[in-house]
């Protein structure tokens, strides 16, 4: 596999020659927040950032989406008859992710490609994306990745790794998709002993500066229905305000509503992210809700993440410990704390 | 290479071939379509218990129990109570509009296991949609002789209210199926069948759980008052099957919202047995 080192600017350079190939996305600083944006001359890249403020999940999984059309036109000969929308899937490059949100899409992999239904926008435009990774040299306080699966420079559900060395970029091909990526991009030189033995260093400190540890170890083991039961859910959910912040910024949270709209006689159906925060999720029809209360919603995003889809997918937890949710949670609910909660619950029977 | 892909999301088109009103209230209509493309009918294969997704562009989907046996060729057949958006729109709909159905979604009922059993069928109300499929799947000839006794407890709240009046009354003649059709009141002095509440009526007309399973299907307090007096008489909770409803709209088990634990209604549903229930979450 290729491995190349190349100057920073030399790198953006050779970033902007793959514009024919790709379309590249890459980490923008705007209006003080890093942001995934489509590469433009007008607006340089920024690699300086510890991670963008939302997960690049909704390049792979808009968070608007059409799905099909109709026309309503009675004199149309396919009137109200639902179509799938045209859609093209050029191949696209996410330049700069960080591992965790990287692992991530893995995680979500199972709900959309499972063997029993495919979800074809999902799927296709996760085949269609080159994921080239960024490793984290200095992680934030809210990082637990260590914990879950990854590792600042983790290479799970990468094409190819980026190692920042200061001025020069050390790139890695992980995959068939990263090679031919990087067997595009011009320039740079063929990465030396002293340059791969720099980044194997880079990755181990990176990985001892992640201080906070939590245990997952036995969730698998508890029972759902008393986990379900335990006494804390009350406390954890006392100071949620339901805002679903978390749900949206989180690269692992997948739930969707399906509404058509409708402009004269033109319609869509139309896919949009939802969310377990909010009540009118699971309203029946008949006015009932099986989650009407704030806490048992609050317990429905934690249970899960943290035990529902560990029993459903033996694929760890739905969490990639990127810690979004954690800084920006307006009421300081830690996902960390209640994970501790949950893994070091007692049954009745201990 | 790329993978060919299958939408699951894409609803076959429809015509809407008869509308009958159910019920007396007018708040039950069924709907009996047939699939504009032809082909289509055999890709919508389905088996009782399953449901499906109604579609109407401009206003949404809806999941609906399918009240037709696979056995009955041409067609498949809902019957939709009026309650929101879409179900209010399809109640206004007329002989030969089209719309689309996807599916069939969901597991069915345990046919496998119920084969050379007993089979004993308790509904209530509007919930007897994916019953009355189940039972004339099973009085179908080629069906019948899979299953031994079939007794069926069908109750509404007054006679106006029962589903499918005529085939009800036709199975009432048969010799090889126990019908015990009841009403909780009923005013009028020529009703000839039983009035009491479906718990009551079950208490006393299914008096053995040998060698039998029981479907439970109705409103929330029909189930709640059902299931122990089908455990007193005998039938293990393994034994004792019920079909969930859940606010839905994916169906296929990834929008995330109709799930008790980690199952969902959609898709590992909506079809459990009891025994199963007790081991999940008490959040439907």
């Amino acid at each position: 596999m290729t491995k190349k080192i190349y100057t920073k600017e030399e790198w953006i350079k050779a970033l902007a020659g793959l514009k024919s190939s790709y379309n590249i996305f890459v980490p923008v600083k705007e209006e003080g927040f890093h942001t995934f944006k489509a590469l433009d001359e007008k607006k340089s890249p920024d690699f300086d950032f510890q991670n963008t403020r939302l997960s690049p999940k909704s390049l792979v999984y808009p968070q608007s989406e059409r799905l099909f059309e109709y026309t309503l036109d009675e004199n149309a000969p396919d009137a109200n008859i639902i179509k799938e929308s045209e859609k093209g899937y050029f191949p696209q490059a996410i330049v700069g992710i960080r591992p965790c949100d990287a692992h991530a899409f893995q995680i979500v992999k199972p709900n959309f490609d499972n063997p029993e239904y495919q979800d074809p926008w999902w799927i296709k435009r996760f085949e269609s994306t080159t994921f080239v990774g960024l490793g984290c040299n200095d992680p934030s306080s809210t990082c637990f990745c260590t914990s879950v699966g990854g590792s600042p420079f983790s290479e799970k559900g990468l094409d190819a790794l980026l190692y920042d060395l200061g001025d020069t970029f050390l790139v890695k091909a992980l995959t068939d998709k990263g090679e031919k990526f990087l067997n595009q991009a011009q320039g740079g030189k063929e990465a030396d002993e002293t340059t791969l033995k720099a980044g194997e260093d880079l990755a181990a400190s990176a990985s001892d500066k992640i201080e906070h540890k939590i245990s997952t170890d036995k969730l698998k083991d508890k029972v759902q229905t008393e986990l379900f039961d335990a006494p804390f859910w009350d406390d954890v959910a006392f100071a949620c305000i339901n805002c679903g912040t978390c749900t949206y910024l989180c690269p692992t949270c997948w739930c969707f509503d399906i509404q058509d709209e409708v402009l004269e006689k033109q319609g869509d159906r139309i896919r949009n992210w939802d969310s377990c925060m909010f009540p009118l999720f699971t309203l029946h029809g008949s006015g009932h809700n099986p989650r009407a209360k704030k806490v048992q919603r609050v317990r429905q995003r934690f249970m899960h993440k943290l035990k529902y889809y560990v029993d459903k997918y033996n694929n760890g937890v739905q969490c990639s410990g990127c810690g979004r949710c954690v800084r920006n949670c307006p009421v300081n609910i830690d996902i960390r704390e209640i994970c501790e909660l949950m893994n070091g619950f007692l049954h009745k029977n201990q | 290479m790329e993978r060919l892909l299958k939408n699951p999301y894409l609803p076959y088109p429809v015509r809407i071939d008869k509308i009958i009103t159910e019920t007396e209230d007018r708040n039950l209509k069924t709907f009996r379509f047939v699939f504009l493309n032809p082909k289509d009918e055999k890709k919508f294969s389905y088996i009782p218990g399953q449901f499906a997704e109604l579609s109407i562009a401009g206003k949404g989907e809806s999941p609906i129990g399918i009240a037709s046996s696979p056995t009955e060729k041409g067609h498949v057949t809902f019957t939709v109570n009026k309650v929101g958006l879409v179900t209010t729109h399809l109640h206004n709909m007329k002989e030969g509009d089209v719309m689309g159905i996807r599916g069939p979604l969901g597991n069915c009922y345990p046919w496998k296991e119920m084969e050379g059993k007993n089979v004993v069928i308790i509904g209530g109300g509007f919930a007897f949609t994916t019953l009355r499929s189940s039972i004339v799947y099973m009085l179908n000839p080629e069906n019948r002789s899979r299953f031994k006794d079939i007794s069926v407890v069908y109750g509404a709240r007054n006679p106006g209210m029962l589903l499918y009046k005529d085939e009800l009354a036709e199975w009432e003649q048969r010799d090889d199926i126990h019908m015990h059709i009841t009403v909780d009141g009923t005013d009028d002095p020529d009703w000839k069948y039983n009035t009491g509440f479906v718990p009551t009526i079950t208490e006393q007309k299914i008096t053995s759980a040998d060698d039998a399973i029981a479907i439970v299907c109705g409103p929330p307090i029909m189930i709640k008052f059902t299931q122990p007096v089908l455990e007193k008489v005998g039938f293990s909770p393994e034994r004792i099957i019920l079909s969930l409803e859940m606010r839905m709209k994916c169906g296929i088990g990834m929008c995330g919202r109709c799930n008790i634990g980690h199952e969902f209604v959609c898709k590992d549903g909506p079809v459990f047995s009891l025994a199963q229930l007790k081991n999940m979450p008490p959040e439907y």
